[in-house]
Order: C-alpha cells, then sequence, then structure tokens
C-alpha cells in the first residue's frame, strides 16, 4: 500500500426518487484508496454497485448524489463539468461490467470496440490503434488477437468476451478500475482465469482497483482490504488478512453462509439481519 | 430398492449439435444426486430431456420404472416437478402469487386448492400473507420460495432442480438450501440438482456426476470428492478452482 491518496470519498450519498418518497441507496459510505486493491461486499441492494457508479459518475439522471468530498486524485468529481467528467471516464477511471454479454456492443467488432476507446481518449492513427488493440489482447491471454480482432461479441465465449472487456477498459492506462462483479457470470474454471490476468494488470500498472462483489470469499482472497455494506451503509472495513477476526455479526454471517467441501454443516447458518445495523 | 431415475445411453441431439452423447446414471429413490460442470457440459439439457422439454435421439429414460416414450402424461407431471434457475423468469409478471399456485392445481382437476396453497405456502416459509401479491413485488429469494411452492403444491416425488440458488445472494442461497433439505427430509422426496457449483453438490447430495461436453467424467459420492478422492483430471481442475483465488507468482 502506498502513501498517496487516489481517490477520497466522505460521507457518500445516492438517493433515488420513488412514487412513495425518496430512497437512499446510498447513505454516508466513506473510504479512501490508494494504490492498492479495495473490495466492496454486500448482498444485492446493499447500494455496493451504486457507489461504484457514483465515483464513475454514471448514476442515473434522476437520482442525486452527494458527498461532503468525492475527489479523484485532488480534483473534486461533483463539482466538475460534464465534459470534464467524461474525460476522466474510460481514460483514468475505468469499469469492468457483470456480463460481456451485455456489456459489449452486439454490432460492433470486438477489436472496433476497443481501438474506439482508444481513439476517443487519445490522438493516434487507425493503424497504431489496432496495432495496441492487438497486443491488448495478447495481454489478456487471448491466444489468436488477430482472429479474435475481427469477431463479434456473440461469436465468443463469456470467458473471452470479459478478457476482451478488460483489455477495452485496460488500453487507455486508467489509474483507477472499478470491476463490478467482473466473474460472477462466468464459470468457475473460466473465473480463475480471468481474476489472474486482471490481478496481474492491475499490479503490473500499479492500479488502484475496486472489486464489488457479493461473494466475500472471492474478495478476500483478491483484495487487501474490505468494506463490507449493509442497506446503504459501511458496516465494516477490514484488512482481507483479518477477515477471520472481523467482529460485526454481518461481516461473519456473510463468511458462514456458503456451503463449503469438507466443512459439513446442516442446516446452513444464515444471516439473521437486526434493524440496529442499518440505522 | 428401484430406481426412480433410471437413464441409459441417452442422446439430445439440436440441429446437428450433439448436447448430449450418451449418458447414462440411476438414482435412487430418496436419493439426492447432483449434476456439476460448467456451461454447455449438458447438465440442464438432461434435466430437460427428462421433463421432455429437450428433442430425445436416442436413449431411454425410466422413471418410478415406466418408461418414458414421445411425450408425458399428466400423471408424471403430478409426480416430477422441475424448479428453474432463474426465480425472475419463471414466475409470470401479471399474475398473482395465489393465481401462480392455482394453475397446476387446475390442470390436474385437484379440488382442495384452498388448503393445499395455504399449506403450500407455509411450507416455504412464505405465509398467506404473500398470497396476493405480484412477482415484482417479492424480492429473489422469496420469488424462488414461490417456485418451490408451486413445484411442491401436486405433492411431486421427485424434484428436478436447475441451479436454484445460483441467481441469489449468497445469504440468501443458504435460506433456500435449507428450505430444499428440509421439504426434502420431510417428505422423503427424491433430488436431481444440477450446479456449477461443486459446494453447493456436495452440500446437498450424497452422489454426484460430473459432465463436460455432453459426457460422463466420473461418478463420485459426496465424500469422496470431499477426500479429494477423484480420478478425472477436469473434476481435479474444477476442485482447485471451487477454492477460490489463490495469488501465484
Amino acid at each position: 500500500m502506498s502513501g498517496d491518496t487516489l481517490l477520497d470519498v466522505d460521507d457518500l450519498r445516492v438517493t433515488f426518487p420513488t412514487r412513495t418518497g425518496l430512497v437512499q441507496a446510498v447513505r454516508g459510505v466513506s473510504f479512501s484508496l490508494g494504490r492498492e486493491r479495495l473490495g466492496i461486499v454486500g448482498e444485492s441492494g446493499s447500494g455496493k454497485s451504486q457507489t461504484g457508479r457514483a465515483i464513475m459518475g454514471l448514476t442515473p439522471p434522476q437520482a442525486q448524489v452527494s458527498a461532503k468530498k468525492l475527489a479523484f486524485d485532488g480534483m473534486d468529481l461533483l463539482s466538475m463539468s460534464p465534459r470534464q467528467r467524461r474525460a476522466l471516464r474510460g481514460n483514468r477511471i475505468a469499469m469492468i461490467l457483470q456480463d460481456p454479454k451485455y456489456s459489449l456492443d452486439p454490432v460492433m467488432s470486438i477489436g472496433r470496440q476497443i481501438a474506439e476507446t482508444l481513439r476517443t481518449h487519445e490522438k493516434v492513427s487507425k493503424a497504431e490503434a489496432r496495432e495496441r488493440a492487438l497486443a491488448m489482447l495478447q495481454a489478456v491471454q487471448i491466444r489468436d488477437p488477430a482472429r479474435v480482432f475481427d469477431l463479434y461479441p456473440h461469436e465468443v465465449s463469456g470467458g473471452m468476451g470479459q478478457r476482451a472487456m478488460i483489455a477495452m477498459m485496460l488500453i487507455t492506462g486508467p489509474e483507477l478500475m472499478i470491476a463490478d462483479e467482473p466473474t460472477s457470470a462466468l464459470d468457475v474454471t473460466v473465473q480463475l482465469d480471468v481474476l489472474n490476468i486482471l490481478d496481474k494488470l492491475v499490479a503490473e500498472r500499479g492500479m488502484g482497483l475496486i472489486f464489488i462483489s457479493h461473494d466475500l470469499r472471492l474478495v478476500s482472497s483478491f483484495c487487501d482490504r474490505v468494506v463490507v455494506m449493509y442497506a446503504g451503509k459501511v458496516v465494516e472495513q477490514i484488512k482481507a488478512s483479518e477477515l477471520r477476526d472481523a467482529r460485526h455479526p454481518y461481516t461473519r454471517g456473510l463468511l458462514n453462509c456458503m456451503p463449503r467441501i469438507g466443512f459439513e454443516r446442516h442446516p446452513l447458518p444464515v444471516l439473521e439481519r437486526k434493524p440496529e445495523w442499518s440505522a | 430398492m428401484t430406481a426412480a431415475i433410471a437413464i441409459d445411453g441417452l442422446e439430445v441431439i439440436f440441429d446437428r449439435f450433439r448436447a448430449l452423447k450418451g449418458v447414462s446414471l440411476e438414482v435412487k429413490e430418496g436419493e439426492s444426486y447432483g449434476l456439476v460442470g460448467e456451461s454447455g457440459s449438458g447438465k440442464s439439457t438432461l434435466l430437460r430431456a427428462i421433463t421432455g422439454l429437450a428433442p430425445v435421439a436416442a436413449g431411454a429414460i425410466t422413471v418410478n420404472g415406466k418408461r418414458l416414450g414421445k411425450t408425458r402424461d399428466k400423471a408424471f407431471y403430478r409426480d416430477v416437478q422441475m424448479v428453474f434457475q432463474d426465480p425472475y423468469g419463471s414466475l409470470h409478471p401479471r399474475q398473482t402469487v395465489d393465481r401462480l399456485l392455482q394453475e397446476p392445481l387446475a390442470i390436474h382437476g385437484i379440488a382442495d386448492g384452498e388448503k393445499r396453497i395455504e399449506r403450500a405456502l407455509d411450507e416455504v416459509g412464505l405465509g398467506t400473507g404473500f398470497r396476493f401479491r405480484y412477482a415484482h413485488q417479492l424480492s429473489g429469494g422469496q420469488r424462488q420460495r414461490v417456485a418451490i411452492a408451486r413445484a411442491l403444491i401436486l405433492e411431486p416425488s421427485i424434484l428436478l432442480l436447475d441451479e436454484p440458488t445460483s441467481a441469489l445472494d449468497a445469504s440468501v442461497q443458504a435460506e433456500v438450501l435449507n428450505l430444499l433439505e428440509e421439504v426434502r427430509r420431510r417428505r422423503k422426496l427424491t433430488f436431481l440438482m444440477v450446479s456449477h457449483d461443486l459446494a453447493i453438490i456436495t452440500h446437498m447430495c450424497e452422489r454426484l456426476m460430473v459432465m463436460q461436453n455432453g459426457e460422463a467424467v466420473e461418478t463420485l459420492t459426496a465424500s469422496q470428492l470431499i477426500g479429494h478422492r477423484v480420478s478425472a483430471d477436469y473434476t481435479r481442475n474444477l476442485l482447485r478452482a471451487s477454492e477460490g483465488f489463490v495469488r501465484t507468482a
């Protein structure tokens, strides 16, 4: 972990107007991130994805984002113009989404999508963009980059699609990467390949990574630090290596509720949600 | 002891693609049997072939001693019910829970519907308060409970479970798995369960078959798997993958 702060989040709130009044999806989340791997864990509806989206600037237009501080590399993200925000997005801050089936453009070849990302943010010739896209496909361990370059998303497997997604996000050399459930649509065996690639590239390039997932075990094996969210709030922040000593009953519940090979427990322990956790 | 489900040399062919290449298995009465494999391994196709949702090209399927033909009769569906992966897709969005549960009763001409619906909802831990809600008013876990109630309402002896918890949060998954174990114990059901997650299968099943590319890789008991006494490399890979991410170098 290095000393310089890449991202500073203080009292982040995301509010959605609904027919029955305002709903706060994120209620005062604070953390800071250096060039390290941070995991955000919680169940659906805990606000983990909305936290990622607010940092990225992808909150739906009807929702309100507020924070005492939301700064990337010392720049205040909330007071920026949309144009400045757009220049950051995909360039210095990138995001990997869950399912390559839905997040890639179905009518554009994979290579062109990757080159497009690059050409949006840098002045490069078409030929150079192609070269760099091919190199990037190689970096995510796609065996035959020239062939995959011309394929459409429906012609590749989920694992391959997700690698293409990672290639697309890394080609501009971002400093902060937000990965929202990057492997939960993939098979277990493919999951590990994709995580290995992501891990290697993040380490090589010294990026900051926010890894959002509902799988606490996976996150703790991948990240340096874990933020556990419940009902829009952070209930616990803990080093991944110290997760065994997690104190909050919610964190402990999340850890214990998964069946594990060789640890027979019938019935499985379930989470007892207490109203005071979300208070 | 007779076999609840016996499958011999089952072939399923979609156009020219052989999704199942001569798979055989036997599930004993009251047993819980698991099918594991990655996407495209044919595990779901096997379940769908039993229910008549996939084109069987060759092989025999015998359920409770009766060999199945091209079509399935009503008695079959009374005995064999299926729970699907995605509770968002398997419940009619414009029908109330009550209406959803009425449907199988109406098809099979069962009279004491009122009592059965109440009992089915109680059994899956929802209670009658949920009876007149729509699927979109329920959480994922609650929806899967409704899907289980719908399967149970005909009092089947065999449940086919196609990734029943993979669309759910880990914490909700535990609740649904516990519910399934409980109804199996109470009703002495036979389970044939599909999952890509070895940990879930070893938790729920006594025996399991590992599948890849439409073929059986090997058949194991849960304790063999827990003791890592496996012979195929593919199974070993799956086992390693299920232990989670380990940083290399």
